[in-house]
């Protein structure tokens, strides 16, 4: 969870990602974050998100993203 | 049958009586029948092609639904006796058949739209080369109409189909509720597009008549008649005459201004009217338009305008297309041989590239839709590129909160936003640059304020309604901040709603853009 809260905080360090859990509704991450954080985490957590996980479900928070992280590493 | 239509009202008189009283059991095929009635009423041929879409849609999606719930079935069966590699290639070999189904029917589809949309296009452009190196020899144009609306359900369509691929929808086994779907008249022939798991549900309920939501839903069409034919469509004459008589310098000025607000109240009239006929029979079709012009960069703007079109290239092109496989190879080459910096940022390059050739392509064929679409993408990038700039700029300042700063933002992206549109308002690339280009070389600004303006089909009472009828518009824009307008004028005592619904209707029947030998124009949008 941390690999990831350095990630999203780097790219946005104004966010407290810890407990944002809006990042889609309220527009704080768009689509071009999204690529780069998808791009991100599959270095670093070696998963691949597809574009069918792209639900504001799963990116509302650093929560529910890190949950997507674990179902997918689970599923590989 | 245009929506402005004597027709449209007399169609619409008689869908609602009978739709309300014929049983519940009733209303959805009657809705079908009404589409189709609706759709014909363009021309018989444009009804096939409809019904090509549908059939084909519906039986891929069948196929798929087929398919994946087959595989759920296997897979539970044999749960013990298969391991993760088994079940992984197992899985594999299933998704190919569905892929199969899903890029068959999308390849035909978009064939389909192809032919009809943009042959004559590629003819065009094979014609000019074949000249250009002095060959004979050239290529008839074909004579086919283009259906109405097919851009929008064909995009719909299509959504319905990867939604069900990716397991995110149901496949529809009910051939006429499918068909409803696509064919629903009030948002066939300039959208929103709408996705399967937010319009299906409330298409096909039964729907009682309730007075409030039924006023509702004429009160939303009332407003979208206001914008369309008191603003939009006395617009139209202004800058049908600058954009036609090849006007220069500051005419063009205040062409693209009034084309943008033109733009505005044709589009987002057009989807009043229809979200207002939807709700008036129950039924929520989501919303298209979120005050785009109060943007206050282009990246907002695209956020907020044209909604439905906008998310569906993002879901079903620009994130299927950035996170792809040969596109993380793509990135992790272009790491290694540009640099980390450069290469994280390929994906989203070259995504965002496409969509925005796709978005050009989609308004039309015409190289000036294809090149607005490019300009977008470059401002975008260059704005996404200059970030960090601003953000220093905005600490070094602190000039973000301040509301003058955030006016400026957004008169800034408002202008932006007028020269952009200069591409839809000229037929060719050349007349387009053009025009631009004179805005700063005619050197007569003086014809904004000289009294030249009441000379371009808008008489000094046409530009106080126009006053006026912008005024409206931004003042319910303004309201609408803080919640639904139509909910708070209901809430208000009887003289006063009276007096601003009727008030409104009058604007309409008075100030509306008709006259003698006047025929509505039709709805921008209608033509993609």
């Amino acid at each position: 969870m941390e690999e990831l809260l350095n990630i999203l905080n780097e790219m946005h360090p104004d966010v407290d990602f810890a407990t944002e859990e809006h990042l889609i509704d309220n527009m704080i991450l768009d689509s071009l974050d999204i690529v780069s954080l998808i791009a991100e985490i599959s270095d670093v957590f070696d998963v691949t998100i597809t574009a069918r996980d792209i639900v504001p479900a799963n990116f509302n928070s650093a929560k529910a993203l890190y949950a997507l992280i674990e179902k997918l590493d689970n599923e590989a | 049958m245009f929506f402005t239509s004597y027709e449209f009202f007399g169609f619409l008189t008689v869908l609602f009586l009978v739709y309300y009283l014929l049983p519940k059991r009733c209303q959805q095929p009657l809705l079908l029948a009404a589409s189709y009635v609706f759709y014909a009423a363009a021309g018989l041929s444009g009804l096939l092609y409809i019904l090509a879409t549908t059939v084909t849609v519906y039986f891929a999606g069948l196929r798929i639904g087929d398919n994946l719930k087959r595989q759920s079935a296997y897979l539970k069966a044999r749960k013990a006796e298969l391991d993760k590699e088994q079940k992984r290639a197992y899985k594999e070999s299933q998704m190919h058949v569905r892929r199969r189904w899903l890029v068959g029917c999308l390849l035909l589809n978009l064939a389909i739209l192809a032919v009809v949309k943009y042959a004559n296009f590629f003819i065009a452009n094979v014609n000019s080369i074949l000249s250009a190196f002095g060959g004979g020899g050239e290529l008839s144009f074909l004579s086919l109409a283009l259906p109405l609306g097919i851009s929008f359900y064909t995009f719909q369509s299509i959504g319905y189909l990867i939604d069900v691929y990716r397991g995110t929808a149901p496949a529809e086994k009910n051939l006429m509720r499918f068909a409803l779907f696509v064919s629903f008249f009030p948002q066939l022939i300039q959208g929103p597009i709408s996705r399967y798991g937010d319009l299906s549900e409330t298409l096909c309920q039964p729907h009682a008549f309730t007075s409030r939501q039924f006023c509702f839903g004429l009160q939303r069409m009332l407003w979208g008649y206001f914008k369309k034919l008191v603003v939009a469509d006395r617009v139209l004459a202004a800058v049908s005459t600058i954009t036609g008589d090849q006007m220069t310098g500051g005419y063009v000025l205040a062409g693209m201004v009034l084309y943008t607000l033109e733009l505005y109240a044709d589009f987002t009239g057009g989807i009043d009217i229809a979200i207002g006929v939807a709700e008036a029979l129950g039924i929520t079709v989501q919303e298209n338009f979120h005050r785009p012009y109060f943007s206050k960069s282009l990246k907002e703007y695209w956020r907020r305008w044209h909604i439905s079109m906008c998310s569906w290239f993002r879901d079903y092109l620009f994130y299927p297309l950035s996170t792809s496989k040969p596109m993380q190879r793509f990135t992790r080459f272009a790491r290694k041989r540009f640099g980390e910096k450069v290469g994280r940022r390929m994906p989203v390059y070259i995504a965002t590239f496409v969509v925005w050739f796709a978005t050009g392509v989609w308004h039309g064929a015409n190289w000036n839709f294809i090149v607005w679409g490019l300009c977008n993408f470059a401002v975008l990038m260059i704005s996404e590129e200059l970030e960090p700039l601003y953000s220093r700029f905005h600490q070094r300042f602190a000039v973000g909160g301040q509301s003058w700063y955030k006016f400026f933002r957004v008169g800034r992206t408002f202008l932006l936003i007028c020269v952009l549109n200069l591409f839809d308002c000229y037929p060719t690339l050349s007349g387009t640059f053009g025009a631009f280009a004179s805005i700063f070389t005619a050197g007569n600004w003086s014809v904004l304020w000289d009294g030249s303006l009441l000379s371009i089909g808008l008489s000094a009472l046409d530009y106080g309604i126009l006053a006026i009828g912008t005024a409206v518009m931004l003042g319910v824009s303004l309201v609408q901040r803080s919640g639904g307008v139509r909910e708070k004028i209901a809430a208000k005592p009887y003289p006063v709603r009276f007096v601003l619904w009727y008030g409104l209707f009058l604007a309409v029947l008075l100030a509306g853009a008709y006259g003698v030998g006047y025929d509505a124009s039709q709805f921008i949008y209608n033509q993609f």
